[in-house]
């Protein structure tokens, strides 16, 4: 089994990076030099203002090594990869199938299982350990929406049914998402979802985390040689890493939503770690942003069973297991997805 | 053959089809800690060039192909014997980490290294030996009609695999536990994902 690496993620603008020999070596704006050894990351992301040599792209790809470029707020600008894993026919399969209405409707129900059973029970661990400080009843009514969107699930649905239920999980689930900020309520007040740009601290959290989870992702699909653009819950759209998005939404609660949640529940972001700009978008600074990544990192090394091969793996190769198991279903090794159910 | 695959490849098809088609067909490729310290033992045999060993030749890391099986690789080392009419013959001898459990894949791996001399040489094989880390030992292959067969059935099934991307199914077996491939080929989990699935909508 591949072995967790780090991601390092740099922030500081102004930073330059460079190879020297098997290290990449991390120069400040004031000169001050770090080194790591390439062999214990497996990625590099830059927020902002990055500099990087090309002989250390050129590295990064050989030894795959995903490198992503973002701006300093997370918004994704450009990735480095190398040479792929190679596998010219699974992702001639894989192309096949999206072009596949049935074969897509297929993974897509996976995905939309995984984001709904997920979901739910993000919801259902809030109710059993907080009962008394939210609006149960507002959440048992979410929760029973999501029950019936489960019990549509148990059948084959098409392409336009699964889709149709990935609007009506995330709607309910979102209604009541705020319920479950219990720490300084006012200032992480959330009113639904917003982005470019986020226009309160919630969603300027939650799309920062996205950001994080969906370079991990797109990582992982492209070291096992799919096509991270390439869909089947959603459709093909220029610049859209259409597969990356579907494998996130299984994810997205208990990985992306649950760290923001515990970050506010537990005080490590307040309210002053944000600022709002006349348009109104929120920022957060960069404690904040610090706090966030260095949290990421820890939720990836948290230990738990995968449901499917039933072996305790951290987290953060779960996204890598996934990956392996659509290609494998892909190439028809699997007679379906399964998805990562969080329990 | 139009179309060589590495000496190796043969040896993992022989240990089991489908890791050979996850590195071959699949591009898979994962190292452990067998692979790599195979990879370390070769590389000290690799280290010496042409040498004498108690009067005997020797020639190490030696290129070699066969066009007739499809093969190209490197020897280890090919010691050079005086045959009965003063001509040297070959001896290949092939180095393996582990102990001395010679198994039809090491066999015929050396044998099928054997068959590439022969073919560049022009001349007749008989035996070599594989060299074990643990204890360091050697043991004598001969080059009989069985194995010869074997090599020459199973270059022919390997590149047809190959040639026709087919991936066989996993059979989860003994060897599952010392293949550097387990992570990839998930070998234990079966054709059960639509029970899977449901088990996790229940409510
Ligand atoms: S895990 Fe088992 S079935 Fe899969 S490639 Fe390895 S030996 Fe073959």
């Amino acid at each position: 089994m591949k072995k967790l690496l780090n991601t390092l993620y740099v922030t500081s603008q102004g930073t330059y990076l460079s190879k020297d020999g098997e290290c990449v070596v991390i120069r400040a704006e004031n000169g001050q030099k770090k080194r790591f050894p390439v062999h214990v990351l497996d990625g590099i992301v830059c927020f902002g203002n990055v500099l990087c040599s090309p002989f250390l792209l050129g590295h990064c790809g050989e030894k795959g090594l995903a490198l992503s470029f973002m701006t300093e707020r997370g918004r994704y600008l450009a990735g480095v990869r190398g040479p792929q894993s190679g596998n010219v026919l699974l992702r001639r399969e894989q192309y096949r199938q999206a072009d596949d209405p049935v074969a897509s409707a297929d993974i897509a129900r996976s995905v939309i299982a995984g984001k709904v059973v997920n979901s739910r029970a993000v919801l259902r661990r809030c109710l059993r350990d907080h009962g008394d400080r939210v609006d149960a009843g507002m959440l048992e009514r979410a929760v029973c929406t999501l029950d019936e969107c489960a019990r549509r699930l148990q059948t084959p649905v098409s392409l336009d049914e699964a889709r149709g239920m990935e609007g009506q999980a995330a709607g309910a689930y979102f209604a009541v998402f705020g319920q479950m900020v219990l720490q300084d309520e006012e200032a992480f007040s959330f009113d639904g979802r917003n982005r470019r740009p986020p226009l309160d601290a919630v969603n300027c959290l939650l799309s920062f985390v996205y950001t994080l989870l969906a370079h991990d992702v797109r990582s992982a699909l492209e070291a096992v040689g799919l096509d991270p653009q390439v869909g089947f819950l959603h459709r093909d759209r220029p610049g859209r890493p259409g597969l990356a998005l579907d494998v996130m939404e299984e994810f997205r609660s208990f990985m992306a939503d649950r760290l923001v949640l515990s970050l506010i529940n537990r005080g490590e972001v307040r309210a002053r770690g944000f600022v709002t700009k006349e348009s109104g978008a929120v920022f957060m600074d960069d404690d904040t942003r610090k706090t966030v990544l260095t949290a990421w990192q820890k939720r990836k090394q948290d230990e738990a069973m995968h449901p499917f091969l039933r072996e305790r793996i951290p987290l953060g190769l779960a996204f890598h297991v996934q990956a392996q198991l659509i290609a494998r279903s892909i190439r028809g090794d699997l007679d379906g997805y399964p998805p990562y159910y969080w329990k | 053959m139009d179309r060589t695959l590495p000496l190796s490849a043969l040896q993992h098809y022989l240990y089991c089809p489908r890791q050979c088609a996850l590195i071959h067909v699949e591009k898979v490729w994962a190292e452990n800690r067998f692979t790599a310290e195979g990879r370390l033992l070769h590389l000290r045999a690799d280290s010496g060039s042409a040498g004498r060993r108690g009067g005997v030749a020797e020639d190490r890391a030696v290129p070699i192909r066969s066009d007739r099986l499809g093969l190209y690789g490197v020897a280890d080392v090919v010691e050079m014997r005086p045959g009965p009419d003063g001509r040297e013959i070959p001896y290949p001898v092939e180095y393996k980490r582990g102990s001395p459990k010679v198994e039809d894949w090491d066999r015929a791996q050396l044998c099928a290294q054997a068959m590439c001399l022969e073919e560049m040489l022009g001349a007749v094989i008989r035996d070599g030996a594989i060299f074990y880390g643990k204890p360091r030992r050697r043991e004598r292959v001969v080059f009989d009609t069985p194995l010869r067969s074997l090599v020459e059935q199973s270059c022919r099934d390997m590149h047809t695999m190959v040639e026709t991307a087919q991936t066989p199914p996993a059979t989860h077996g003994k060897r599952c536990r010392g293949c550097s491939l387990k992570g990839a080929c998930m070998p234990k989990t079966g054709q059960d994902v639509e029970r899977y699935l449901l088990k996790g909508l229940e409510p």
